[in-house]
């Protein structure tokens, strides 16, 4: 028994700001201070707090530490491992309260938060199978093979009411169920993960996998039962090597446990799961397109039907559910679909996680039930916008959704109302902007990132988001018509409904919910030639104020010789010559360039 | 998608390397599925694609070399060029955009003179404008190999690049 335990977030945010070498050199202070017999040292995955980290906390006590450095680590160690004395200044702002220490849970963060799919995330070690275990781990499958019947264990995740966290929020049971019986006779099915999270500001999935690779595996192998598969595949980015290792280290336990192998649980069923790694294409999020990649191919959809239920990975039965799809599934069936579907709204049960990021103060992981408004997640989980800065949009649904106004703030979230308020759920990106971001280049920014993605094989897609993008850019340049707006609208209805998959139908999303909400940003940028969050290079002018101090700096720093004046004497940018590089406003020490 | 460009940098591969792509081939071919896995061994390997790497390739799985070229033209993942020494990449995903990551890309191509996806002369630095690498809370961020440097502007960019550019 250790009389205190020191959790060190592996998550990669934490990992990334240096995490692996405050646990090795706390390791290293706990030797020295000859206190390995009293306190251990673990590695977990992610708090979901990002924008504090590195994180480490310490129980009992349950001190949150924020930003914590290597050279903190002896102070620590020595202060509050060894005499017991909290080391404040390095504590969580939120947990320091006049009678002490509050606990995690009370703070604003963590207060409205509901963590089911990252219920281990931050608790246990992932790559130690027993902490899962200890956790009722594994107790689900067990539980299945040895008690239910398929058709019961579907009939508990279609009562449960869960739904596809990977986007278009397709039930999870009647995918089961179809894959159960559409082929009655097949040899094989599969069972599928998608774990390409390819949103470009989405990492819950990663959290997930990195923070509690086993309930995915679980899961996997519950499904297998369920549909009557014996092999499972993983596909998981590349680019998220922490997962990937965590992932295969999770496989080899579980197979020495028997927890995936032969014959789990002397039931009779096998299951076993391999890892294929994607590489880097946001079209195999889809589900024939992923498919085609497991089978080693260019990563192209096809048309449906058939659907992959009767003809999948190697044309054989097979089902794709996303990674925090699965992480829902061991726990609906431990506790029951009514504890589960007790969660949420009328047609969206349970809960969702959200990658925060963007403008706000609290950047990170959350989990909150669904049906909890826009303004609950902002404001008060994420702490609003930095800077005192002014709300503008918010965007879910990653580069097939929308960006959501103020005036929806209240809207409770869930599957339909964003389908209503011209967005989607999507993995669950939730990327916050503030005055300082130009709508009309957002959009262009989805849909540069669209063109760039799309496989090329149907002409909707390819040739008319390009068409799109031309448009935008022509409005950003300062050339655009109000005809070009009609036109617009036009095309994105076009490549919507023609496109062969969902990436080409929703491509068009940004820019239809802009046009929709900002429009006046559009009618500025063709009316009035101007960009209003100043960031559409073309449209801004760098002026010089009554400031100016004559000091020659901006002049002597401008590429293009544009800034003339006399020492001590105000200077003027000549408009034909400017660039727009900014240089000079970088470079003035008297604030006296503005952007118009 | 979209990067058809062939390598004129003379191809440099040894005969160990080539080995030991051998073997993984000849253990993995009857795997279902195994030409993508086997491509990023040989990335791994190699560091690259070239061409001469993708005829072993489809030499060995007895698949036509149109196959093997389509699929690595396909992923991003899978380069035909080799690297840099230094292997630099900016995040231009949502999080990190909003936050002004395209001001530190724009600055680190400016400060190396060289695009996304290309190689300085001397091979010292690549560059690519990369998607979302999960560290959301140190927006923007910027790596090098594999150094993270996070909550940036773009006057940090040729500082960071002058460490490098020494070593």
């Amino acid at each position: 028994m250790y009389r205190s335990h020191v959790l060190v977030c592996g998550g990669t945010g934490c990992s990334s700001s240096g995490s692996a070498k405050i646990r090795t050199e706390m390791e290293n202070e706990i030797k020295k201070q000859g206190l390995e017999n009293e306190v251990k040292v673990v590695q977990t995955g992610c708090f979901g707090l990002c924008a504090l980290g590195p994180i480490m906390i310490v129980y009992p006590e349950g001190c949150f530490y924020s930003r914590v450095t290597v050279e903190d680590v002896p102070e620590i160690v020595s202060e509050h491992l060894l005499k017991g004395r909290v080391v404040t200044r390095l504590l969580y702002k939120e947990t320091v309260t006049e009678s002490g220490v509050k606990s995690l849970n009370d703070t604003n963060f963590y207060k409205k938060q509901h963590r089911v799919a990252l219920r281990n995330c931050g608790v246990i070690n992932p790559e130690n199978i027993e902490e899962y275990i200890a956790r009722d781990g594994y107790a689900a499958l067990g539980k299945v093979l040895t008690e239910m019947t398929p058709e019961e264990v579907i009939d508990v995740i279609l009562k449960s009411g869960l739904r596809g966290r990977g986007g278009a929020g397709f039930p999870t049971g009647r995918k089961w169920s179809l894959a159960r019986t559409i082929v009655p006779d097949a040899d094989q099915k599969y069972v599928c993960c998608n774990a390409d999270e390819g949103d470009p500001g989405a990492f819950m999935d990663r959290s997930v996998l990195e923070g509690d690779p086993h309930a995915v595996l679980e899961a996997m192998a519950i499904a297998g039962y369920a549909i009557g598969a014996s092999q499972g595949y993983i596909y998981v980015r590349a680019e998220y090597p922490i997962a990937v290792k965590r992932l295969k280290i999770a496989i080899n336990q579980a197979r020495e446990y028997g927890l995936l192998g032969k014959n789990i649980f002397e039931s009779g069923f096998d299951f076993d799961i391999d890892v294929r790694l994607g590489a880097g294409a946001f079209v195999c999020g889809e589900e024939t397109a992923l498919m085609t990649s497991i089978e080693g191919r260019r990563g192209e959809p096809r048309p449906r039907p058939p659907f992959p239920a009767e003809k999948g990975l190697f044309g054989k039965p097979s089902i794709l559910n996303n990674v925090e799809t699965y992480a829902n599934v061991p726990q609906i069936i431990l506790n029951g679909a009514e504890w589960f579907s007790a969660m949420g709204t009328e047609k969206s049960k349970g809960t969702k996680v959200f990658a925060l990021g963007g403008k706000i103060t609290n950047t990170g992981l959350v989990e909150v039930p669904m049906g909890t408004t826009l303004r609950e997640i902002i404001e008060d989980i994420g702490g609003g916008i930095p800077n005192g800065k002014k709300f503008k949009a918010a965007q879910t649904g990653g580069p097939s959704g929308g960006c959501i106004p103020a005036q929806h703030l209240d809207t409770p979230i869930d599957y339909d109302n964003l389908i209503a308020i011209g967005s989607m759920m999507g993995s669950g990106g939730l990327i916050v902007m503030d005055e300082d971001n130009c709508m009309v280049d957002i959009a262009k920014f989805f849909l540069e990132f669209t063109v760039d993605e799309s496989c090329g094989k149907c002409t909707p897609c390819r040739i008319g988001n390009k068409r799109l993008l031309e448009l935008l850019n022509k409005i950003t340049d300062g050339n655009g018509t109000l005809e070009d707006l009609d036109k617009m609208e036009e095309l994105c209805l076009y490549i919507k409904n023609n496109s062969l998959c969902g990436l080409g139908q929703t491509a068009p999303n940004p820019v239809l919910s802009t046009l929709r909400y900002f429009r006046d940003e559009y009618l500025a940028h063709i009316v009035d030639k101007t960009c209003p969050a100043h960031v559409c290079k073309k449209l801004v002018r760098y002026e010089i104020t009554d400031d100016c101090r004559g000091c020659t700096k901006c002049a002597r720093n401008c590429p293009v010789g544009a800034i003339t004046g006399k020492v001590k004497e105000k200077h003027v940018i000549d408009q034909s010559k400017c660039i727009k590089c900014g240089a000079c406003m970088d470079n003035c020490n008297f604030k006296a360039i503005i952007k118009k | 998608m979209g990067k058809s460009t062939i390598s004129k940098i003379p191809f440099k591969g040894t005969a160990e390397q080539e080995q030991k792509l051998r073997e993984y081939i000849a253990a993995n071919k009857d795997v279902q599925g195994s030409l993508m896995p086997i491509m990023q061994e040989a990335q791994e390997i190699y560091g690259y694609l070239p061409i001469e790497v993708q005829k072993i390739i489809a030499d060995s799985l007895n698949i036509p070399l149109e196959e093997v070229y389509g699929v690595a033209t396909f992923y991003a993942q899978f380069t035909l060029n080799p690297k840099g020494q230094y292997r630099i990449g900016v995040c231009l995903g949502t999080a990190c955009y909003v936050k002004g990551s395209q001001n530190v890309f724009d600055k680190a191509c400016s400060e190396l003179g060289i695009g996304s996806g290309d190689v300085t002369d001397d091979g010292k630095f690549s560059l690519e404008a990369t998607r979302c690498i999960g560290c959301c809370g140190l927006a923007p961020v910027m790596t090098v190999n594999d150094d993270v440097y996070g909550r940036l502007t773009a006057d940090d960019v040729p500082k960071i690049l002058e460490k490098y550019k020494n070593m």
